[in-house]
């Protein structure tokens, strides 16, 4: 079907319909292009951009300057116009990631403002100089037998391309990096995700893509001026079209676009254009407020937006059982995490005070403490979630301080978190397909496939694979969070408060289970207040009080010393009191 | 580069206080709901020059005092807002799609601006555009120290509401963690309609300033988009003189980039400031 449809459109030109035909669908494809690679950042990762203006504008001003200017023909600009924009794109992006802060209204915001700084600059400068640049005489190449069929042409190349590249993306492992980032960009850099990179990466594709449009759209206009080209109108039709086809999906913004250009066409061809302009509001308040992911998200069941991922696992599983009963526990060994002397305070609260403890491989290590008494806070450390204001991390033979949480999962750190924050976009399997791909395990998506069935399996999750997180209960959800964080295959485990909230039973399953990580040869540190699962599962045991260890011994040894139930219950004089 | 005359700088400052008064004016209205409500609430720029269109209706045809539509517009304008609040919150709208809904209210009232009023320019004329003072070599029009003096007198107002009232206490409690706030006895639903209508009767007041000084057409909706929420963003969210001191700090910069350089260099000074501040700026936004 798809073939017959391309074969169609590539005939359309030597059918010699009317040039209306063709200059319309240039719109349809125009516009195409400019919602599918404003998705591919702004719709995957969540990124909401306000100026996808700005890198069509450099791909319009790029291709005029240098065809009216410089005498260049019209092909070449194209890849400078997209070079210029991703460049554009690189530098902006390297600046503004970095600031956690900028995120959802905010990037939206500063993106625009980059818009009509971009704007004031073009139109001050000889690139523009005022009055706009004319490319009236500039050849039009002859790729179909008229003009307007080599524009229609060019953009249907450029569609399919873009469309392509967004399929791609979106099936790949930097697309469930991208979702993931959506969901939640913190959990996704602790669980390996390098969300820095990432944004890059999409935001020049994305910028390119703009860029490549905006030169062709540059010769089809055949004037250009900064007032049109860095219109607000221009950045906000392009989130109306993607939100409006669904931007979760690749194919979501086509649709929003195809319906915009459709219905703005035929109101201004039947000469009712405000009547045009005011459905396209409405349409978009009624989709926001009704179908708020869209029209192909709506459409589509939830679970078909992204089941590529479904495989035959009759196989896998039986696989996972060999594997899983393979495997053989390690003795106790060396040091794996040596903590030196850390400090991290939160204006002016000491969380953590110059704490030393060291975690052999193969061990598990109960890591106790009361409320506020410093555990999670040495858990984001060592996750490099919070940078620590003093002391060292060695894992490994490496020094984690300096690293980011990314690079820290990557060498074999994972962590579950104690109320757990799956991916909510994403299907329980793709959660844990995720740290396969992006954790220690590194793998790709057809191994990481296997390797998820393999721990959900595990953890008993297998008939929930489908599902999203929020179907799942609060004992599945804590599962879910070991079993991504297995699936990285850590050589450090730390479980933060992972059978808080669960009833006698289920703890009891999970104390089992744990037994059975370990015996995998992963070494764990356990962050617990159900004293029964502790004494239970734990080699040694180090207590944090006010962020200092006060403890560190065999667990009967240690739960005997004074200071610890003194730190647990309070001084025994006050209890008489 | 030669530098103009002290009066023609002087003459700069004092119109970039009047403009940047009308960017704190209708900047107060979209941090309020902003900060306040979580809407980001791009209507209030097309409420604000509907608000125009129905004084310059109002004053032209009708024959009333510019000021005194205000008794007409600003409840309506009220209703409205209200109106819009119930619409976002019961379908429980996060901040951004707020702004991509506003932006489809936008755009239906820029329409419905257009069909009434046509794209042509319009420009009021009342009594009180005649009157110009004079100080020296200096110029003060009568609308725009009308405008100067409603934004200065609504921004205290409502900075003196927020803080020292138990109505400002209590929305700024339920801005804070509207559910505790609801178990402590403060109605939240009711108190965030309010909000939101008194910030449509403030774009109301700001349409009024718009039509006393500015020539009107459809397109200029999108023009102030860019700097007031500069200036919001500037002046903090939620904060009532912030965007005021924000806005006319903006308008003076602006105002003497416009006499030394050219006029068609002004937005590189808000936009750069508004990157500035993104960055740089510490803490919750």
């Amino acid at each position: 079907m798809l073939v017959g449809a391309g074969a169609a459109l590539l005939a359309i030109p030597f059918l010699h319909f009317p040039a209306f035909y063709e200059s319309f669908l240039y719109l349809v494809f125009h516009w195409i292009v400019l919602a599918t690679s404003w998705n591919i950042l702004c719709g995957y990762s969540g990124y909401f951009s306000f100026g996808h203006g700005a890198f069509f504008g450099l791909g319009i001003y790029t291709t005029a300057v240098l065809t009216a200017r410089f005498q260049w023909p019209f092909l070449a600009t194209l890849p400078v116009a997209a070079a210029t924009a991703a460049m554009a794109a690189v530098a902006l992006g390297s600046l503004v990631f970095r600031v956690k802060r900028v995120r959802g209204e905010l990037f939206a915001l500063l993106t625009l403002a980059v818009t009509f700084v971009l704007a004031t600059i073009i139109l001050n400068t000889p690139i523009d100089g005022g009055p706009g640049v004319s490319l009236g005489g500039v050849a039009v190449p002859a790729i179909g037998p008229t003009p307007s069929s080599s524009f229609y042409l060019l953009e249907l190349a450029t569609a399919a391309a873009t469309l392509g590249i967004a399929y791609a993306i979106w099936r790949s492992k930097l697309g469930t990096g991208l979702f993931a980032i959506r969901d939640d960009e913190d959990v996704a850099e602790v669980l390996g995700v390098p969300t820095f990179r990432c944004k890059l990466i999409v935001f020049a594709i994305s910028s390119a893509l703009a860029g490549i449009a905006g030169g062709i759209h540059a010769l089809f206009i055949s004037y250009v001026t900064a007032a049109e080209t860095f219109s607000i109108i221009v950045p906000l039709t392009v989130v109306l079209m993607s939100v409006l086809g669904g931007t979760r999906h690749w194919a979501g913004p086509a649709v929003g676009a195809t319906i915009i250009t459709v219905i703005s066409y035929a109101s201004t061809a039947g000469d009712y254009p405000l009547a045009g302009k005011a459905a396209v509001g409405a349409i978009l308040i009624a989709v926001i407020l009704f179908m708020p992911e869209g029209v192909l998200g709506t459409l589509l069941d939830r679970r078909a937006r992204r089941t590529f991922s479904a495989p035959d696992r009759a196989g896998t599983v039986a696989e996972a059982r060999a594997s899983n009963a393979g495997a053989a526990r390690q003795a106790i060994g060396a040091a794996l995490l040596t903590v030196h002397g850390v400090s991290r305070a939160f204006s002016g609260i000491q969380a953590l005070r110059r704490v030393d403890l060291s975690i052999r491989a193969g061990e598990i290590l109960g890591l106790l403490g009361p409320n506020g008494s410093g555990k999670s806070t040495l858990i984001n450390v060592i996750s490099g979630h919070y940078r620590a204001d003093a002391g060292s991390i060695d894992f490994d033979r490496h020094e984690l301080t300096h690293l980011a949480p990314h690079q820290i999962a990557r060498l074999g750190v994972a962590r579950t978190y104690q109320i757990p924050r799956p991916f909510a976009h994403l299907t329980v399997l793709e959660n844990v397909v995720l740290t396969a791909m992006f954790g220690g395990a590194a793998l790709d998506r057809r191994d990481a496939l296997q390797e998820a069935w393999r721990w959900l399996e595990f953890t008993a999750l297998v008939d929930k694979a489908q599902a999203l997180p929020d179907d799942l209960n609060l004992h599945q959800r804590k599962f879910l969070e070991l079993a991504r964080s297995l699936a990285s295959h850590p050589k450090l485990l730390l479980l933060d408060e992972v059978l808080s909230g669960l009833t006698p039973t289920e703890i009891d399953s999970a104390v089992d289970l744990i037994h059975r990580i370990r015996d995998h040869g992963t070494t764990i540190v356990l962050v617990e207040h159900v004293m029964r699962a502790v004494m239970a599962l734990a080699d040694r045991i180090v207590v944090l009080d006010q962020g200092q260890v006060i403890a560190d011994g065999l667990p009967l040894e240690v739960m005997a010393q004074p200071a610890v139930i003194t730190a647990y219950l309070g001084a025994k004089n006050d209890a008489a009191r | 580069m030669t530098l103009p005359s002290l009066a023609l700088l002087t003459q700069a400052v004092l119109s970039g206080i009047f403009v940047g008064a009308l960017y704190g004016l209708l900047g107060l209205g979209l941090s309020l709901s902003w900060g306040l409500l979580r809407q980001i609430n791009l209507s209030h720029f097309a409420l604000a020059f509907l608000g125009a269109y129905l004084t310059y209706q109002l004053v032209m045809v009708g024959g009333m005092d510019p000021l005194l539509t205000l008794l007409v517009v600003a409840p309506c304008f009220f209703a409205a807002g209200a109106a819009i609040h119930w619409l976002l919150a019961g379908f429980a709208v996060t901040p951004l799609n707020s702004l991509l809904v506003t932006f489809g209210m936008t755009v239906i009232v820029e329409s419905i601006i257009q069909w009434c009023w046509t794209a042509d320019f319009r420009r009021m004329t009342s009594r009180y555009a005649e009157i110009t003072y004079r100080i020296g070599k200096v110029y003060l029009p009568l609308p725009e120290l009308l405008q100067l003096a409603l934004a200065v007198t609504l921004c205290l107002a409502v900075w003196a509401t927020l803080r020292y009232t138990d109505l400002g206490k209590a929305l700024r409690a339920a801005a804070e963690d509207g559910e505790i706030a609801a178990a402590f006895g403060v109605n939240e639903r009711v108190l965030a309609a309010l909000l939101s209508g008194a910030c449509a009767a403030l774009a109301a007041v700001a349409g009024l300033c718009l039509a006393l000084s500015y020539t009107l057409t459809p397109s200029q909706i999108y023009a102030w988009i860019g700097v007031v929420f500069a200036a919001v963003m500037i002046g903090g969210l939620g904060s009532a003189l912030g965007p005021l001191v924000a806005g006319i700090v903006i308008g003076v910069a602006e105002a003497l980039t416009m006499a030394i350089t050219a006029p068609s260099w002004a937005p590189l000074v808000s936009f750069s400031l508004l990157i500035a501040v993104l960055l740089v700026r510490r803490g919750r936004a």
